[in-house]
């Protein structure tokens, strides 16, 4: 029984974890139609800034708190994914539109190959443990279970930019608009919508969103090179297996995957890599667009 | 066999290659052997695109090539280098046949995502493998050639002349089969694939045998760079990996099969100079020119000499 809950705390916050990074994947994708290899970039971004910021709060001899460190955590990294995605978008995306959404996939590549060593060359390549405020803020009992706070915490943040995301987009005049650009661009290109502009705040958003995920995170792991690439797959493998640009999708897809492997972790740990995708792959089998994708017609 | 200019002048190029080898000194002839070897995964990936579909998942045959090979020669005794490619080819194809009901329905950015999946579940699993020396792989020592040893100091070159050798005769098929019926199907299924299907045309059945072909070419390709730097390990099916042969095919172009052999040889020697030089700045580089042959050069390298012959004529 004990396995059953820890699967399910574990497969919880895996799971919020996860849809915190797939969400700035998927509205980017709804919007923009381009699938961005370079999230991955901006993840580690945020947790590289993160680590720097929370190793300046602490180093210092003031007192700590938790609250201004979880701030700074999110905030920081949310403010640095943000500005790098509007350069991104300006200075690269804006001269690459109207290409193929795979030849996007490409040049999305392109970015994370040199993202990911720019930051190499900023922040070194030993690795960062700023691993304070996970430890500050304790864990909980339950029954036995023990649950990191932090943990627990982040759940709810993830549950907050999900609600956040959806108000967003369902409920206020600048969603109305990006709605209209993801029904059919063109026609909202005709009727006034500034498109490009529009996109600039999308890639800000969802470029903050990714970045922001991969600050709360950096407490928990290791910061280090090459975390971008191991992120951006298994984000990808929620966001495919829910259905490209669904906000919904996304949430399950997290779900999912989530419950998939720590199910595996618990109970047949040299599976664990193989779940994710294994999740993705049967998916695809059955709905080739995801769970909540739809199926587009075929240009004659 | 009627052979024409184009096939002629491949076996013609394949032989001088053949014969700088034994004038090259060895670390270059080593870098050489596996950046053809290299260049046949990228065939593949070249076909797949010339119909209009990115693997990001190539890695998995190179993978499945290399571990065939590897895995035939530590537990199953297997030495004559011919036995160890056959073993690699078999598998992968045996794979390619299963894998490509499954991807042939698949177009754009799905079918990248897929191919991406399958290649990650094997690395998974390949990480997972004790036996198989998890992250660190294992390496192949011992082997010959048609039972033939080569002697101390020259088994690298008599690699290399196996793999130019091997390179030649897929440079010459591909040739045929990129200029056949099927081979042009695939063109017109990237252009617009349901014309093709109001002309009788299946593009599925023509689609799977492109990644049937694409998968066989990329374990043989797989096997030898094994082979070549004596050693597999599970980053072969990584999907950085297969970003690096998408690099190389947009690189080469699909204008001409000697293409990604002449992407690749650039490509290594590029990168064994960058790596020394700009350690931490190397895939910048790689992602800048990436960058710019999308922007200005997206035929490739090869429509440079396109380029240039209609210039001069």
């Amino acid at each position: 029984m004990l396995t059953a809950w820890a699967i399910l705390a574990d497969g919880l916050i895996y799971a919020s974890w996860l849809f915190l990074i797939a969400a700035g994947l998927t509205v980017i994708y709804g919007v923009m139609r381009i699938l961005n290899l370079a999230h991955g970039a901006f993840y580690a971004l945020g947790a590289y800034t993160a680590a720097t910021a929370i190793g300046w709060y602490y180093g210092g001899s003031g007192d700590t708190h938790m609250l201004v460190s979880y701030l700074l955590l999110g905030g920081c990294a949310l403010v640095a994914g943000a500005l790098l995605g509007a350069a991104v978008e300006r200075g690269v995306l804006r001269i690459m539109y109207g290409r193929d959404e795979i030849l996007m996939l490409i040049v999305t590549f392109a970015l994370l190959l040199i993202l990911d060593d720019a930051m190499k060359l900023i922040w070194g390549t030993q690795s960062y443990l700023p691993y304070q405020p996970y430890a500050e803020m304790g864990r909980m009992n339950f029954d036995g279970l023990s649950v990191a706070y932090y943990d627990v915490t982040l759940i709810a943040i993830s549950l907050l930019v999900g609600l956040g995301l959806w108000y967003w987009l369902e409920r206020t005049h600048t969603g109305k608009i990006l709605r209209s650009i993801i029904h059919d661009r063109e026609v909202s290109a005709a009727m006034g919508v500034n498109v490009k502009r529009m996109f600039t705040i999308t890639f800000m958003i969802g470029a903050g969103l990714g970045a922001a995920a991969g600050g709360l995170t950096a407490p928990a792991i290791s910061v280090a090179p090459g975390l971008g690439a191991e992120v951006i797959v298994v984000a990808f493998a929620v966001v495919v297996s829910g259905g490209l640009g669904s906000i919904g999708g996304a949430a399950i897809g997290a779900i999912a995957v989530g419950l998939a492997r720590a199910a595996s972790v618990h109970l047949a740990p040299e599976l664990e890599l193989f779940v994710i995708y294994a999740v993705m792959a049967t998916v695809l089998i059955f709905r080739p667009h995801g769970l909540f994708g739809q199926a587009t017609a075929r240009k004659i | 066999m009627q052979m024409d200019r184009s096939e002629w002048l491949l076996l013609a190029g394949g032989l001088l290659i053949a014969l700088g080898g034994f004038l090259l000194p060895s670390w270059m002839v080593s870098i050489a052997t596996s950046a053809f070897a290299t260049a046949l995964v990228v065939q593949g990936v070249v076909l797949l695109i010339r119909a209009g579909l990115v693997s990001f998942g190539q890695g998995l045959f190179f993978g499945i090539g290399g571990y065939a090979a590897g895995m035939s020669n530590r537990f199953l005794g297997v030495t004559e280098v011919f036995g160890m490619l056959a073993l690699g080819l078999v598998v992968a194809v045996a794979l390619a046949m299963v894998l490509g009901l499954l991807v042939s329905r698949y177009r754009e950015i799905f079918f990248a995502m897929l191919t991406l999946a399958f290649s990650m579940i094997a690395y998974g699993v390949l990480v997972k493998s004790r036996a198989l020396g998890s992250t660190d792989g294992f390496g192949i020592d011992t082997w010959h050639i048609l039972g033939w040893t080569p002697p101390d100091g020259y088994g690298q070159l008599s690699l290399f002349l196996l793999t130019v050798t091997i390179g030649s005769i897929v440079a010459v098929l591909l040739h045929r089969y990129r200029r056949s019926a099927l081979g042009l199907a695939c063109e017109a299924i990237r252009e617009n694939e349901v014309r093709v299907e109001y002309m009788g045309i299946s593009q599925r059945l023509v689609l799977y045998i492109n990644y049937v072909i694409a998968a066989a070419v990329g374990a043989l390709g797989g096997s030898l760079h094994a082979l070549a730097i004596g050693h597999v390990d599970p980053g072969m099916t990584y999907w950085t990996t297969s970003g690096e042969f998408v690099f190389i095919a947009l690189l080469a172009g699909s204008g001409h099969v000697a293409a990604p052999f002449i992407a690749a040889v650039l490509f290594a020697l590029v990168r064994t100079y960058a790596v020394e030089l700009i350690p931490n700045a190397w895939q910048m580089g790689l992602g800048i020119t990436l960058l710019l042959i999308i922007l200005f050069l997206p035929g490739g390298i090869w429509s440079l000499f396109t380029r240039l012959r209609r210039a001069t004529s």
